[in-house]
């Protein structure tokens, strides 16, 4: 068995991470076969085999992202923004194998000029134990708005 | 209006003026001489596909609905009551029998006509049902499935407005072997805190790609895409050209080098995609000959359909257009368009292609709007610093880079004709 409190600290580490920009740390909570996802506004349930996402990577494109924002040539992010998340309503469901977690989430963007802008949403995680520890196999970040809009992109890890 | 641009081809002189990206009454003007006048894209014809079948947008400050009729045509309503002028239909997309505002309960038939009033005994006899059903966009017509409207009764016909575009329109359809395009579900609708035309700049402007895309390019270097070594004169990787179509229409159609879903493999599509590219690629050369395969499958083409839709044909299909919300703002949509009737499996790579460059989450256009906030932020200072010299290739006889600017002069051409023709 796996408690809420032990999924917890370990999304809120995840959080902490991101939120740092502490982005190789963060790869190594990953798989070695994990996805990331953003579906696009209005189609917030499909398969990104025959529904256009806003993200679907596999590891290998998420390590191209990271390495992306890890230069300064990653003109979205240069300077990075500054990123504060809320990770709360944490639920576990505990399949064979893996656990899926789902949790909501208001992260708040902010850059200079005032620009400041809150995602909303809720994660779904499948999460797997690799060695003992937990790893994400699969990361899902849902979008509540309508559409994207002012939110403008989502250039830095969701 | 014509001090926004100065085009003077023997001082080998183009400048836009920057006001023209800030003053709220050159948008006043935009709207009524070139929204209000031109053909505008308005959806594709596969979104709507049964009787009944709906979308519901905003164009040109409009809300409309482009739908199917009871006969299936298909109709482009304002989506206004015509008792108060409530939205009636406020569902982004779905299939309805008719289309009833909640207001007062007005309702009409899936044609428009109004079939239920309330109380309609009250309304003396002067109220006639027939003259009041829901009001059509003046003018209605598709190319090969791309839907134009245009506010204008008086539009010259979409075919002649297309004009060489539809060449390229052609290019894009082309790789279907049934003929047609579809969209693709999922939309992607993002604000730029930017002006409209920057946009339309920035969509075929190859110039910026070695700057502002260069950890695109890492990506694809290090995935094993070859990136060759830029010609003596260009500053991209392939050989391109800037061409225009008449009426702002304009085009950069470039040598493929980025892969392809229709059809050229790279490494990042994965080994086991490779039989599926490949199986496309022969599909292409039987039904086109090797030339017409060759010229569909080995370039990438970026599109502007004056004033506000952008067809790019690269790493896969996307439409693209945009409306202005104030000088400073745009609100765009972009869809994937695909094959209809193309594999599970080739469906899968263009969408995973799509991703690498395009959109909000792409490893691209993050900074394409990135650059364009920049530029509006500079237009602050349009008194001191007025003008933007646009002459790359000016100079040149004969062919136009994609890298040059004869594509954008070619956009900013035709909106000072407009902007400064008689309304």
């Amino acid at each position: 068995m796996t408690s809420r409190a032990e999924v917890e600290d370990f999304l809120y580490h995840e959080a902490a991470l991101l939120d740092e920009w502490r982005l190789d740390e963060w790869l190594a909570l990953l798989t070695d076969d994990a996805k990331y996802r953003v579906p696009s506004n209005d189609a917030p349930t499909g398969d990104p085999a025959n529904t256009l996402f806003l993200i679907a990577d596999d590891i290998d494109r998420i390590r191209g992202r990271v390495a992306r924002l890890k230069d300064p040539h990653a003109h979205a992010e240069f300077p990075h923004s500054r990123t504060r998340r809320l990770v709360t309503n944490v639920r576990v469901v505990e399949n064979p194998g893996d656990l899926e977690v789902f949790a909501n989430f208001a992260v708040y963007r902010m850059r200079r000029g005032g620009q400041e802008s809150v995602f909303v949403g809720r994660y779904r995680y499948i999460l797997r134990r690799v060695g003992g520890a937990l790893r994400i196999a699969l990361r899902e970040a849902i979008l509540d708005p309508e559409e994207l809009g002012r939110l403008g992109a989502v250039s830095f890890i969701l | 209006m014509s001090e926004f641009v100065v085009n003077d081809p023997k001082g080998l002189d183009f400048r836009v003026h920057r006001a023209a990206m800030v003053d709220p009454a050159v948008l006043e003007r935009e709207m009524r001489r070139i929204f209000d006048m031109c053909w505008i894209y308005a959806g594709h014809e596969s979104e709507v596909t049964a009787p009944g079948d709906f979308v519901t947008r905003t164009l040109c400050g409009r809300p409309v609905m482009l739908c199917r009729d009871s006969a299936a045509k298909v109709r482009v309503f304002l989506n206004v009551c015509r008792h108060r002028g409530a939205v009636v239909c406020r569902e982004r997309s779905g299939n309805a029998k008719g289309y009833t505002c909640f207001y007062h309960g007005w309702s009409y038939d899936r044609d428009g006509k109004l079939d239920g009033v309330p109380g309609e005994s009250s309304y003396p006899v002067s109220f006639d049902r027939r003259e009041l059903g829901l009001a059509e966009v003046p003018r209605v017509d598709s190319y090969r499935g791309f839907v134009f409207v245009s506010f204008n009764p008086r539009a010259m016909a979409l075919d002649e407005y297309l004009a060489g575009a539809k060449e390229y329109l052609d290019l894009v359809i082309d790789q279907s072997p049934t003929g047609q395009m579809e969209l693709i579900r999922g939309t992607q609708e993002y604000a730029i805190r930017a002006n409209w035309k920057l946009l339309v700049e920035n969509s075929f402007d190859d110039y910026h790609l070695m700057s502002t895309h260069k950890t695109w390019l890492d990506y694809m270097k290090k995935s094993g895409v070859a990136i060759p070594k830029p010609a003596k004169g260009h500053v991209m990787p392939a050989h391109g050209v800037g061409k225009a179509l008449g009426n702002g229409h304009a085009v950069i159609d470039n040598e493929n080098f980025r892969g392809r879903p229709v059809a050229k493999w790279i490494p990042i599509y994965g080994e086991e995609a490779k039989p599926e590219i490949e199986r496309i690629r022969a599909e292409l050369v039987t039904r086109l000959g090797e030339e017409r395969a060759r010229r569909v499958a080995d370039t990438n083409r970026n599109l502007v359909v004056f004033p506000n839709l952008v067809v790019n044909d690269g790493s896969s299909v996307t439409i693209r257009t945009f409306h202005p919300a104030a000088p400073d703002r745009m609100d765009v949509t972009a869809w994937a368009l695909g094959p209809k009737g193309e594999s599970a499996k080739a469906r899968a790579i263009r969408l995973d292609s799509f991703l690498t460059f395009y959109g909000p989450g792409g490893f691209a256009t993050p900074d394409d709007v990135e650059a364009l906030e920049s530029v509006q932020q500079g237009m602050s200072t349009w008194r001191e610093v007025p003008w933007s010299v646009m002459t790359r290739g000016m100079a040149k006889a004969g062919e136009q880079l994609n890298t040059d600017e004869l594509h954008l002069r070619e956009f900013w051409i035709q909106w000072e004709k407009l902007m400064d023709a008689a309304p």
